[in-house]
């Protein structure tokens, strides 16, 4: 256990020395505030809570940045090390390959929990004090953001280990780790938007549409967020569709877990493989 | 005595090349074995294996009657690669004591690792800012954790300073005093200084020689240079008497087996005056690893 509390330590130590977090952090709040300063103009007089209607376009947000910032943190997690030659070093002393990726799971769901908490925490503070009628709804809406990001994060970087492990040198790992970011969030929803077009009242839109916004953990993670906070009106793009889910737009939370927990068991039996 | 690293016929091989070939090498604890061989000889597969990174094609290895690669031969085991680059963002001290902690080892281990190879001064530097030496020597200080039963050191005096490496060389005789079982892998036998109990010798693969340093003298047999100087008047009349080859004038070499080497000497005594001085050398280290590790080259080098 030790062994893997201090790989999490040293990664949260890299990741802080070499101003990832501090990076990401900036870059999730510049984004932010750009949407909290829009969404809080004197023209978006609605109903709802102003928190609630900037942390509807925080959700788009993340669903982009976030599996970015992800990926970026875990592609070099074993390549990186096997092309030092510190992995050799970590697997000749007597800890587990699962080990090793469990501890660098922590470290790096660290990193990038401390940049979504600076980064949203600072651009929600902007936004509580600019916005109309803030209250308890809009501060839940913000946490549950901030949490599910976290999540979501944590999934891409256990999906950024499966590419870590799968070759030997870093450059290919970091060009995989960039088609992995191009398929989930843009391919695979402008191929779903392509299929809603062609089949719009299909067996396609009726039935498959709704479980493979499930299987994309960005996409569900949208959907959730969506659901969660009530404002079908204010969502755009695919999400808007959740209104006319066959399942509880709630449960969709589960698929970036489901993703995440396969892919720490696949990057852990790639790496049982891996010749450091 | 009960070997702490056993390997009986090891063999691998990478598609064509025949790294390892029935290699069967044991290193008793604190025994200081030193593994020679030229460049791709196989001494980092050989380490490779022995840690379980690598499955040889036939052979067993046993570490502390362990299987490689599995945790009681891990806890057993220290290993300082050829290569390796710590993190940049990390000082010295972090990077021992992450380490240490990985070894399960105790935190004062940190401290005393860092004074061994003395680089307690810079412990608190990042090591990305460290001389190449400074870094071999945090590789080692990374190496001596733990207590380990055997020590794996590939090239670990590389990038040393002369004064590094005895200290060096030091620490490993104060480790093997405590038991602790050491193979380490060198260029040359000249490097070494004779501060190894036994020389192991690869070529391509193969175990040329297994064996004290001084039965390696021995069993090579190679001529003993003696060189007696005398002076412009006499040195054609030595040379006459004594055979060999005349150098620079006043000198006369000459070459001889171990056994006549007391009857050549007397020779050159009864030639009194004659002679200012006589000076006998032995082949050297490297003429010696030459002779194992290359047996086709070694006729051509004699001057
Ligand atoms: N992973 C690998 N794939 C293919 N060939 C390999 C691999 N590792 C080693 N070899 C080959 O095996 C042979 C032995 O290599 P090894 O690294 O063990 O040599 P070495 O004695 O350590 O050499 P050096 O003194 O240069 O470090 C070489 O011919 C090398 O090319
Ligand atoms: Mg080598």
């Amino acid at each position: 256990m030790s062994a893997v509390l201090a790989i999490a330590q040293t990664e949260i130590r890299i990741g802080i020395r070499n101003r990832w977090v501090m990076l990401a952090s900036v870059i999730l709040f510049v984004f932010a505030l750009l949407l909290v300063l829009l969404g809080s103009g004197p023209g978006g007089a609605t109903r709802a809570d102003g928190l609630t209607v900037v942390v509807a376009s925080l959700a788009t947000l993340s669903v982009y940045l976030v599996p970015l910032i992800a990926l970026l943190l875990s592609f070099d997690a074993i390549a990186g090390e096997i092309d030092r030659g510190t992995l050799q070093l970590t697997l000749a002393s007597p800890v587990s390959r699962g080990q090793v990726l469990i501890g660098k799971f922590i470290g790096h769901g660290c990193v990038l929990a401390l940049a979504v908490i600076f980064g949203y925490g600072v651009a929600g503070a902007v936004g509580y004090f600019l916005g109309h009628n803030v209250g308890l709804d809009g501060i839940i809406d913000l946490g549950r953001l901030i949490v599910t990001s976290i999540a979501l994060g944590a999934t891409f970087i256990a999906i950024g280990y499966v590419a870590s492990a799968s070759v030997r040198q870093t450059g290919t790992a970091a060009a995989l780790a960039v088609a992995i970011w191009l398929f989930a969030v843009v391919l695979y929803d402008l191929a779903l938007l392509g299929g809603l077009i062609t089949s719009s009242d299909g067996l396609f839109a009726k039935v498959l549409f709704p479980y493979l916004l499930l299987v994309n953990p960005a996409d569900a993670f949208r959907v959730f967020n969506m659901a969660a906070i009530d404002a079908g009106g204010l969502s755009t793009g695919l999400a808007a569709q959740g209104n006319s889910m066959p399942f509880q737009p709630h449960i969709a939370i589960v698929s970036p877990f489901i993703w995440m927990v396969i892919g720490l068991g696949l990057s852990t039996l790639i790496l049982r493989r891996v010749q450091p | 005595m009960n070997s702490v690293l056993q390997t009986h016929a090891v063999s691998k091989h990478f598609r064509k090349v025949e790294a390892l070939n029935a290699v069967s090498l044991n290193v008793a604890p604190g025994e200081r074995v030193a593994l020679l061989g030229h460049n791709g000889a196989g001494k980092t597969t050989l380490f490779r294996i022995v840690l379980g990174f690598l499955k040889p094609d036939g052979g067993s290895i046993s570490i502390a009657g362990s299987k490689p690669g599995s945790k009681q031969a891990r806890r057993s085991v220290s290993y300082l690669p050829e290569s390796v680059a710590f993190p940049k963002m990390l000082t010295g001290r972090e990077v021992v004591s992450y380490y240490a902690k990985l070894k399960g080892a105790r935190h004062s281990d940190v401290l005393s690792a860092l004074e061994k190879v003395d680089l307690v001064d810079a412990a608190d530097r990042r090591c990305g800012g460290y001389s190449k030496g400074m870094r071999q020597r945090l590789g080692l200080a990374q190496a001596l954790i733990g207590d380990p039963k055997l020590l794996l050191l590939d090239e670990p005096t590389s990038g040393l300073d002369p004064i590094s490496r005895q200290k060096f060389y030091q620490l490993v005789s104060e480790f093997a005093g405590r038991g602790t079982a050491v193979l380490l892998s060198s260029h040359g036998l000249s490097e070494l200084e004779a501060r190894t109990d036994r020389v192991a010798i690869l070529r391509k693969g193969v175990l040329v020689a297994n064996a004290p340093l001084s039965d390696l003298q021995a069993s090579a047999n190679l001529p003993i240079r003696i060189s007696v100087r005398s002076t412009q008047a006499n040195v054609d009349r030595v040379h006459r008497q004594l055979g060999g080859s005349r150098i620079n004038g006043v000198s006369v070499e000459l070459e001889c087996r171990q056994p006549h080497k007391m009857a050549q000497l007397a020779a050159i005594s009864k030639l009194g005056a004659a002679v200012n001085d006589v000076e006998v050398s032995p082949p050297s280290l490297d003429e010696i690893y030459r002779h194992f590790s290359n047996h086709h080259d070694h006729a051509g080098d004699a001057k």
